[in-house]
Parts: C-alpha cells; sequence; structure tokens
C-alpha cells in the first residue's frame, strides 16, 4: 500500500548542548556597565559567592541557533498535518495570537504595576471573563488558574469551601471509570476520597448506580461532558438533580467543551462548577506541553468563594478586590497565564459567536465522517451518536497479535502523529482519534486511507506493523530501560 | 461529507441531544473581526498601559533583556505546535530540549534531578512542601515570612486541605534576614519542611546552609524557594534538599504575570517522589541515543488518586525560552549579567536608605521615611517612573518601606533621577 503523504528527507544530526560546548564560545553580548563594578566576594560575602557554573555550556549564536532548529525537525507538530489525538483537542494555532501576545504594552506589564496604568490588561481579562460566561451560561469566573488540572483543583476547592461553609466539607468525590486520570488525582490533593463508579452498557454515566453512590458524605460529582468517548451525557440533568437532592455539587470537566460551544451551555444544564482548557477548545499552542490556561467558572453559590483579586469596577476603571473573607485564597501568584489569555480572547474575537459555532459543528462533522469511513475496519464498542471524537477498539486487529500503540506507530510511517492510545480505560485497546474543526476533507481521506491500508497490512504483514515506525530517524525507544535506571540528566564522560 | 455521515445539515449531527440542553439562541458575541482588527483591538489595549515608563519593580517579576534568539526558536511550529511529547519517536526536538532543561537546571542549583516544569514558582513551592511531606511522612509546614507572601499564599490554599499545618517564622529586622533562632525554637518533631527563600523576598541573600542543618536536627526537609533566577550565576548553589524556583528571568516576558515557568529540584534519593514531568535518557531498537519521558507511574495518567501531583499540562513551551536563554549567556553570560545586576542595584542602594543590612543581590528594601511609599510613587509616575512596591500592603509592619530593583536594563540616568525624588 502506498503511503501518500510522505516521504523521507535527510535529518541532521545534532550532539547536546555540552557536548558540543568549548571554553570561551558566547552567544550573547551585554552593555558597557554604566555604574561602578561590584566585587561580589565584599558585597555578597565569600561563603555566599560560588566558583564556576560547572557543565554550564558555551556555544556561539550560530550553533545555539542551528542546535534548537536542528533539533525542531525532530518533532511532529500541527503545522505538519493532522494531530488526532483523542480529547487533546490539538487544533490550528492562529499565529497572529502569538503575535499580539508579544505587543509590549501587553507582554511587558508588570503584575505590581499601578491599577492605573494596567487599565488595558484588565480589560482584555474583563473582556474574555464576559466571552466565556457567554459561552458557558456560568454566572462568574476565574481566569487564575494555570491549567486544566489546576482548574480541577480550583474547583474541587470550591466545592469544599461552600459545603465547609454549610457545616460539613463531606468526605468523597464520585468519579466515573472513564475519567481523565486529572480527575482522581486532583480529588486526592483537594482532600477527599475518590470512589469511581462504573459508565453503563452504553458508556454512559449510569443513573441507577448514582443514585446508589450519592450519600451524605458525597461532596460532588466530577463528569466530563461529552464524555471521553465523545458521547454526550444525555441525562445529565437529572444527574445534576440527583445531587442537588443530597446537597452534593457536580463538577464539569471541561476538556471537551469544544463540542458543545454554541450548541449547549453547561449553565443550563445543571453543572455549578466547571474549568475550560484554553489550550484546547481556543487553541493556544500546545508548546510541546505547556502552558495552558484552565479559567474556572461558577453558579452564584459558589462565587464568594473564587480565589482573589476579583475583578471589579470601580467608576470608569477597573479595580482588583482582595476584601473577600469567603475566598479560598490564591491558587497561583498574580492573576493567572495572562499571556494565555489574550491568545484565547483573540480566538474568541476572531470568531465570534457565528464562528464559535460553526467551528463546534465543523469538529464534530469531522469525527463523524471518520466514523463512517473506519468503522467498517475496526470495531466500535460503544455505538450511541458521537461529537467531535471517536474511540474505536484494536479487537479486530489484536488477534493479529497487533495492538492499540502498534497500529499508533505505524500511523507515524504514514506521516501523522499517532491519536490516543489506551485510553479511555473502558475500552479495551482504545484509539481515540480527534480530527478537530481545523482540517479538510484532503488531510482527513489522507488519514482515513492511513488507517485501512495499516488495517490491510495487520492481515498480511503484522510484523512489520508490531515493529513500526520504520522511517523515522528514532525507531522505538526502549521506554522500559529508561526507567529502570533513570538517567536524568548529562554527566561528563570524563 | 454530510453525504457521507448520513446527514443533511450539520444541525443533525446534534438531533440526539435532548431538547432541554440545547442553547434556544444564537451565543450574545458580536461577529467574528478580521487579522487587523484583532491587531488593532490589542495594540490599543496595550497602549493603556503603562508604555514608556522606567521601572524599578521587582518582587518577583524581573525586568531582564531577552535575547532575540528566544523569540527565534520558540516560534518554531515544530516546538510550538506539538503535543507533550509521549510518542518519543517524533518528538525527539522536545525531549532533548528538556534533557538539556534539567541538566541546566541541575548545574545551576547543584542538585542531582530536576522536572521539566511546574506552572511557576509560587505553585512550584507548594508541590514541593507536599512532597516533602511525603517524604517525611510528617505534615507541618515552617514557612519565613521573609518568602514572596503571594507564594505563601498558595502554599496555604494547597496545604490547608491536606490537613498539614503552616507555622511562619519572622525575619531579622535589623539584616532581613530569616531570623534563625525563630526557626530553631519553633521548629518541632512534627515538622516535615522548613521552607525557605532566597534572595528572599526583600532581596537578601538567606543563610541556607544554617537553615538546613537547623532543619535536620529534627528530621525536617529544607526546601528553598526562589523568585531570581539570576541569582544563580552568581550564588553559591543552595544546601537544600528540595529547590523550587521561578524561571521567569530566564527571558520569559512579565506578562503580567504569567505564563511562567517554576521547576522542582532535588537529591536522586527523593526523585520519586517528586511531581512532575521527567525525561530520561534511553536508546532505540537501532542502539541509538533517544530520549522519553520516564518514571511515568508518579503521575496521574498512570496512578490516578495514588499520583505524586495532579500536574499535566505544565509549561514546556516556556522552559524552552529558559533553555535557550541559557544556552545562550553559557556559563561565563551567566555570571557576567549577575554582576551587572549586582552592580546596578548596589549603585542605586547606595543613592538611598536601605531598611535592612543584610547581603542583596539585585533587590533592597528601603525607607521612605516621613513621606509614605504611595507618595514618593506618585512624585516618580510625574517622572515617567514605576517606583518600588510598597510594602504596607503585605508586611504592615513596613508600611514606611518599599521594595525596589534594578537589573541590567536600569540605567543609570534614570537610577539618578529616581534617587533624586526620595
Amino acid at each position: 500500500m502506498a503511503i501518500k503523504k510522505v516521504r523521507s528527507h535527510i535529518s541532521p544530526n545534532e550532539a547536546l548542548l555540552f557536548e558540543r560546548s568549548s571554553p570561551g564560545k558566547k552567544a550573547y553580548q551585554l552593555p558597557n556597565l554604566d555604574v561602578p563594578a561590584v566585587d561580589p566576594h565584599a558585597a555578597l560575602g565569600s561563603q555566599n559567592v560560588r566558583a564556576e557554573i560547572a557543565g554550564f555550556p558555551e556555544v556561539s549564536e550560530v550553533e545555539a541557533i542551528r542546535h534548537f532548529t536542528r533539533l525542531s525537525t525532530w518533532n511532529y507538530a500541527i503545522d505538519h498535518g493532522m494531530y488526532p489525538l483523542g480529547s487533546c483537542t490539538m487544533k490550528y494555532n492562529p499565529r497572529v495570537n502569538e503575535l499580539v501576545a508579544r505587543i509590549e504594552g501587553l507582554a511587558w506589564a508588570h503584575p505590581y504595576q499601578p491599577e492605573s496604568l494596567s487599565q488595558g490588561v484588565m480589560k482584555v481579562m474583563a473582556h474574555l471573563e464576559s466571552a466565556l460566561l457567554e459561552i458557558t451560561g456560568m454566572d462568574a469566573i476565574t481566569l487564575q488558574p494555570a491549567a486544566g488540572a489546576h482548574g480541577e483543583l480550583t474547583g474541587i476547592l470550591l466545592i469544599r469551601a461552600l459545603l465547609q461553609q454549610r457545616g460539613n466539607p463531606r468526605k468523597k468525590i464520585l468519579i466515573p471509570d472513564s475519567a481523565h486520570g486529572t480527575n482522581p488525582a486532583t480529588a486526592a490533593i483537594a482532600g477527599y476520597v475518590v470512589e469511581n463508579i462504573r459508565s453503563d452498557e452504553h458508556g454512559l454515566l449510569d443513573l441507577a448506580a448514582l443514585e446508589r453512590s450519592v450519600t451524605e458524605d458525597v461532596a460532588g460529582l466530577m463528569v466530563t461532558n461529552p464524555n471521553t468517548l465523545g458521547v454526550f451525557e444525555s441525562r445529565i440533568i437529572e444527574a445534576a438533580e440527583v445531587l442537588h437532592r443530597k446537597g452534593a455539587l457536580l463538577y464539569m470537566d471541561g476538556a471537551n467543551m469544544n463540542a458543545l460551544v454554541g450548541i449547549a451551555r453547561p449553565g443550563d444544564f445543571g453543572v455549578d462548577v466547571m474549568h475550560l482548557n484554553l489550550h484546547k477548545t481556543f487553541s493556544t499552542p500546545h508548546g510541546g506541553g505547556g502552558p495552558g490556561g484552565g479559567p474556572v467558572a461558577v453558579k452564584k453559590h459558589l462565587e464568594p468563594f473564587l480565589p482573589v483579586p476579583r475583578l471589579k469596577r470601580d467608576g470608569d476603571l477597573w479595580a482588583y478586590d482582595y476584601d473577600r473573607p469567603l475566598s479560598i485564597g490564591k491558587v497561583k501568584a498574580f492573576y493567572g497565564n495572562f499571556g494565555v489569555l489574550v491568545r484565547a480572547l483573540a480566538y474568541i474575537l476572531a470568531h465570534g459567536g457565528n464562528g464559535l459555532r460553526a467551528a463546534t459543528m465543523d469538529a464534530v462533522l469531522n469525527a463523524n465522517y471518520i466514523r463512517k469511513k473506519l468503522e467498517p475496519f475496526f470495531d466500535l464498542p460503544y455505538t450511541l451518536p458521537n461529537m467531535h471524537e471517536v474511540v474505536f477498539s484494536d479487537d479486530r486487529q489484536a488477534r493479529q497479535g497487533v495492538r492499540t500503540g502498534d497500529i499508533a506507530k505505524r500511523l507515524i510511517d504514514y506521516g501523522f502523529h499517532p491519536y490516543t492510545v489506551s485510553f479511555p480505560l473502558i475500552v479495551r485497546g482504545a484509539m481515540m482519534i480527534e480530527p478537530t474543526e481545523t482540517e479538510g476533507t484532503l488531510e482527513l481521506d489522507l488519514f482515513i486511507d492511513a488507517m485501512i491500508s495499516i488495517a490491510k497490512e495487520i492481515e498480511t504483514e503484522p510484523e512489520m506493523v508490531k515493529t513500526a515506525p520504520h522511517s523515522t530517524r528514532t525507531s522505538r525507544v526502549d521506554e522500559v530501560k529508561a526507567a529502570r535506571k533513570p538517567i536524568l540528566k548529562w554527566t561528563s564522560p570524563k | 461529507m454530510l453525504e457521507a455521515c448520513g446527514v443533511e445539515s450539520p444541525e443533525d449531527l446534534f438531533a440526539h441531544l435532548p431538547e432541554a440542553v440545547k442553547l434556544k439562541q444564537p451565543l450574545q458575541l458580536p461577529p467574528g473581526i478580521s487579522e487587523y482588527e484583532i491587531v488593532d483591538y490589542f495594540r490599543r489595549r496595550g497602549d493603556e498601559n503603562a508604555n514608556g515608563y522606567a521601572s524599578f519593580l521587582g518582587a518577583g517579576v524581573y525586568a531582564h533583556y531577552r535575547p532575540v534568539l528566544v523569540d527565534t526558536v520558540v516560534a518554531r511550529g515544530e516546538f510550538l505546535t506539538s503535543y507533550t511529547p509521549y510518542q518519543a519517536e517524533i518528538s525527539q526536538g522536545t525531549l532533548t530540549t528538556i534533557f538539556e532543561f534539567q541538566t541546566m537546571i541541575c548545574q545551576l542549583t547543584g542538585m542531582d534531578v530536576a522536572n521539566a516544569s511546574m506552572y511557576d514558582g509560587s505553585t512550584g513551592l507548594a508541590e514541593a512542601a507536599l512532597m516533602a511531606a511525603r517524604l517525611t511522612s510528617k505534615g507541618g509546614l515552617l514557612v519565613a515570612r521573609s518568602v514572596h507572601p503571594e507564594y505563601q499564599e498558595v502554599l496555604h490554599t494547597y496545604a490547608k486541605n491536606q490537613g498539614m499545618p503552616i507555622t511562619d517564622f519572622g525575619y531579622d529586622p535589623e539584616t532581613g534576614a530569616a531570623d534563625l533562632d525563630d526557626l530553631e525554637h519553633k521548629l518541632n518533631d512534627l515538622t516535615a519542611a522548613v521552607i525557605l527563600q532566597s534572595p528572599n523576598f526583600f532581596g537578601v541573600v538567606e543563610d541556607v546552609k544554617r537553615a538546613a542543618g537547623i532543619a535536620h536536627r529534627r528530621g525536617a526537609l529544607l526546601v528553598m524557594g526562589f523568585t531570581e533566577a539570576v541569582s544563580l550565576g552568581i550564588l553559591e548553589p543552595p544546601q537544600a534538599d528540595i529547590v523550587a524556583g521561578e524561571l521567569q528571568s530566564f527571558a520569559i516576558s512579565p506578562s503580567y504575570g504569567g505564563p511562567y515557568a517554576g521547576i522542582i529540584a532535588t537529591r536522586e534519593k527523593f526523585a520519586r517522589q517528586m511531581p512532575g514531568r521527567l525525561v530520561g535518557e534511553t536508546t532505540d531498537t537501532h542502539g541509538n541515543r533517544a530520549f522519553c519521558l520516564t518514571l511515568a507511574t508518579r503521575e496521574q495518567h498512570i496512578r490516578r488518586e495514588k499520583a505524586t501531583s495532579n500536574i499535566c499540562t505544565n509549561q514546556a513551551l516556556i522552559a524552552l525560552m529558559a533553555t535557550v536563554f541559557m544556552s545562550v549567556y553559557g556559563k561565563q553570560g551567566l555570571r557576567e549579567l549577575a554582576e551587572q545586576n549586582l552592580a546596578k542595584a548596589h549603585y542605586l542602594a547606595g543613592k538611598l536608605k536601605r531598611r535592612f543590612s543584610g547581603p542583596f543581590f539585585n533587590e533592597f528594601v528601603v525607607s521612605t521615611g516621613g513621606r509614605s511609599p504611595d507618595e514618593i510613587n506618585r512624585a516618580l509616575l510625574e517622572k515617567k517612573i514605576i517606583g518600588g512596591l510598597p510594602l504596607g500592603r503585605f508586611y504592615p509592619e513596613l508600611s514606611d518601606a518599599m521594595l525596589l530593583c534594578a537589573t541590567e536594563m536600569s540605567r543609570r540616568y534614570e537610577m539618578d533621577k529616581l534617587a533624586g525624588i526620595f
């Protein structure tokens, strides 16, 4: 089967910085010192002054730029092509967002500069707050959390604070077995015991099981909607009622909010508190693993507990309100990942209300197109209508001894980043595919062709698939060896 | 595509949603705007901030020059638009830079292991405290009042729901350094960690070695935070058990408080209790050197509620900025940069009345005498200068004092102008 998207080209080798370093090389220039030099030993005390920074690199400017440019060519990226990682929402990152985040008055704003000289940045935050409230249908929002998991922690601490004020913070957080790993980890850090609840035969929240589990000990339920199968939790309103009747709260993990924007609002279906991942739904770049942004939106009853400070109007100006006695405090120094907030607002401004809704539609259409085209070749254990992503199982391929991880690696040879492997845990050998709205049919068809081609290869040449990738400069990496005797930094061979 | 999906319009794909959850009207947001209008909108917002002012603010966020190479590298789509490097075969670029980052952080801090980043210095310090609690199986935290006050607030938020009592210990009103006698007095056998920052919030270099000795005698760990990473170019590496710091000074724009990059570094024996991602060296099937994420059994996607932290997305691209910065300056450059900061701050301090006598790097506290800090700052603003941070907001006893900072970007004539107003 022909590989259509790629053929190989030369890939440069590159040593580590420390290996290409030699004494006296420099890539920096400092200004001439316009004040008298100070003897560090006299100023700081000799016991406080270090000798050289042993091992620190010394390279020239051209060596530095070549080093990082060569390394960059060893990465796959959205700019290379489709990045179908389910749940990660790897959509195109508009470059104007990078430009505006670097505008001097924004990028060089100091968090302690006077409020009177910070009106522009405060206006940006207030604007983003109001747009996100409209999108989520919630009542109040904090932009402080730095990423999704940080937002989860903030949200669960809000629940704890409210319940504490009502007299009992309670002991447990319920989490469906299809949840992201961050959910249970978050609940534990917030001081709660985690109780898993099993999904029903359709992969949905089991209302009867929920009803049994919600006791006076339960603080809340953390649910992702659409869930990690890409399926909308159709009984979410009933679930919220079950919780609310017992004084518990509904937390929504907004990782999949890109399937709902402009279509449905968590504030309209019983959610008390939720986070958004700006680096997913609102296209801020993943950057190889961050930075992110994890705003947390709440209903009125949780508003008094939001982190300090809160933005408020003071006449014609924006000001900060620190006088919030019920607040959970600060979850991060300063006000949030402001540079990420700028990019998210730029995305919202570019799309407008209708554009955001159109993006949701395209994301769902793309996922359904992939489902229809791949259904004849891969098992689909949960068959309810899906939204922005689709999860297949490797059951059929596993009979030839080829697993989801192998298929993922073979996709690399076809010029694609793998889908999300082995998640959610409720699907055996899960292959979780999320195309996002930014892929057109050309790229989608190439991906579909690649998947079908691999399915056929598995029938005829399973060993070849099991040893993929074959075309990368680095072949399969020995992760077991890395963990057995960890080498976590470079040391000089001498 | 619609035909392939068996629907007539994209709306049909949402037909299965319960009517009650569907949004009945369009989002009340204006229509989309063009690229030019977006740029224009944000330029106008930028113009509403402090443009064209000289600033002497530090307090955890420092104005250092950002070498051009930094944005040149991080603007590359291969770094900017890639995901967390779980698929090692096509992520060697990111993995290699993280391995270099970990190595350089170890070289700077004198630690054995450094993680691939935390959200920022404040959350890094909080996570380091939780880590110390796991390592010692104790819960008490003793925190110096000279730690950045916002970091202390974050520490409280994290610790209070873990049942970890926090006690603070004071600072010497003469030197501005942490009062280690007070520490010794308050330390007990239930203390998991002693938490210190150096240079501290007042800019004063702490005696970390002595503090560590005191902590260890009662079975506690010494956690050292830092907010001014450039100081590591000149200061002795900390004699701590866990170092948790903020790298904003390494070519990361102030950006009104974030995104920044925090780090946690520690000794090898503590590595398995570290939060966050780690990259390790290994080989591929052809025997070539390769890197991959490792020791993932500490992390939430494997261990779920038993993980060392819930952190997932971290600050990879920002850590890359710091990596490029460290490569550009290198061994000699970082030292020279630190010496310039030292010289500028000492020049400025020489013209003013310092509140504390302890050794300082590029920040120091000044007394404002008969006038309030706000009054002085107002006078400075008229000269297009943003003065120091008034300390009364965090330390009522220092309401007649402000924290000033000078860096390699502070010009002599501006410092003279500032001193003239005092």
